[in-house]
């Protein structure tokens, strides 16, 4: 009888462990939100991508679409090569979009901004944004301030 | 110089019977598996169910102590929903872990000591070899199973109760906007990096304490002093292996920038 009683209480001891284990999963990290949904892929290449990493958000409007899948340098093009998923409900975004990398704040993180083109045609898998602006990096932009300062003179 | 070696030698060696020991009494396979079940839920039982209540209390203060100490350092930099942010990864990826493997060594890994250690001073555990029933497979395998198997819950559990006591001080108390304190915390925690990677710590730790606590009381002095000297070891040697094992692994799972 003692037995079965403790039996009871190590169950529930394991389905309360579950039950936390669920609750860390689905509230905490919002697993169900950014799990890898059955988006699209696109591709970017940018000059510099000045902190960029890996799972920043790509956004329109201010608004989360997407995610940074991975970052690699182009041999090819010397240039870094950004691949993003994108949301699959969002599928129209026109061809001649521009892709900028933006800060968050002033020291905040850095991630992808997507301004709307004109074009008729939309990105489909795969694809890849052409017009692209890469970070902003503090050092080159006060090296163009002394520049056209000292042209000046 | 003779000395030296003689100590050196004996601490390998005493290394090398720890892990004799753990080879040894997880790879003995039980005779009757019916027995074996009954022996682990028994001491799952008193292990892991027993110190449920220690484990949620604390958890439970160390979230709301959290709250409050990250609330009043970011309110000044006016960005107090960050607060869940830091609740979630504080307590996922190291208070979680640390302080259930902590708080476990202090009740049940001591406990566990006291318990083998009395049985060897009884002589209980040279009446199992008479009657022909291993003591390894008996006493220590469902000790050490039950042990490892509880640590990672216990920890899970630990985060769960923090996380959610850290949330009605701030939100309920406090006055942080409720939205931005989950969206802020759901948008910096991932599942794979964070919540597994705690319990791949916790599940370590698991290991390192309940091997060091069995241990401990296996190899005793059968006298009074000698359990109390065990008992004290097993804490003392559990929570510094606790604290250096952290640090290896944080280092070798959040140490590439």
């Amino acid at each position: 009888m003692k037995d079965a009683k403790a039996n009871v209480l190590v169950g529930l001891f394991m389905l309360f462990g579950v039950v936390a284990f669920v609750y860390l999963a689905m509230q905490v990290s919002g697993l169900a939100f950014n799990e890898k949904s059955n988006g699209y892929t696109i591709q970017a290449h940018f000059d510099d991508i000045g902190g960029l990493t890996d799972r920043a958000k790509v956004t329109i409007a201010g608004v989360t679409v997407g995610r940074v899948e991975s970052i690699e340098y182009d041999k090819q093009y010397y240039m870094a090569k950004v691949t993003m998923s994108i949301d699959s409900t969002v599928d129209n975004i026109p061809t001649d979009s521009a892709i900028a990398i933006l800060t968050s704040g002033l020291i905040g993180e850095k991630y992808l901004g997507i301004s709307i083109g004109a074009e008729e045609d939309v990105l489909k898998d795969g694809d890849e944004i052409y017009d692209t602006q890469s970070a902003l990096v503090l050092e080159n932009l006060i090296g163009q301030f002394l520049m056209s300062a000292g042209g000046d003179e | 110089m003779k000395t030296i070696y003689l100590a050196i030698h004996k601490y390998i060696e005493s290394v090398g019977r720890a892990g004799v020991f753990l080879f040894q009494s997880l790879f003995r396979l039980p005779v009757r598996w019916d027995e074996a079940i009954r022996l682990y839920l028994k001491q799952i039982y008193s292990v892991g169910v027993l110190s449920l209540i220690i484990i949620m209390v604390s958890g439970a203060f160390i979230g709301m102590v959290l709250a409050l100490q990250g609330y009043s350092i970011l309110t000044s930099y006016g960005s107090e929903s960050a607060v869940g942010q830091l609740l979630a990864l504080t307590l996922l990826r190291e208070l979680g872990p640390v302080v259930t493997g902590l708080l476990f060594a202090g009740r049940a890994g001591s406990a566990l000591t006291a318990e083998i250690g009395l049985m060897k001073t009884t002589e209980q555990l040279s009446s199992y070899e008479m009657m022909g029933i291993d003591p390894l497979r008996r006493v220590i395998a469902p000790r050490l199973l039950a042990g490892v198997t509880c640590m990672p819950i216990l920890a899970i559990i630990f985060s769960a109760v923090g996380i959610w006591a850290g949330m009605l001080v701030s939100v309920q108390w406090l006055g942080v906007d409720e939205g931005s304190f989950w969206s802020s915390m759901q948008q910096s925690v991932y599942f794979d990096t964070d919540i597994m990677n705690g319990v791949i710590k916790s599940l370590v730790f698991a290991i390192a304490v309940v091997w060091i606590a069995v241990y401990q009381g296996y190899v005793c002095q059968p006298t009074s002093e000698g359990i109390g000297r065990a008992t004290t070891r097993t804490v003392v040697l559990g929570s510094l292996a606790i604290l250096g094992l952290d640090f290896l692994l944080t280092a070798a799972m959040f140490g590439d920038f």
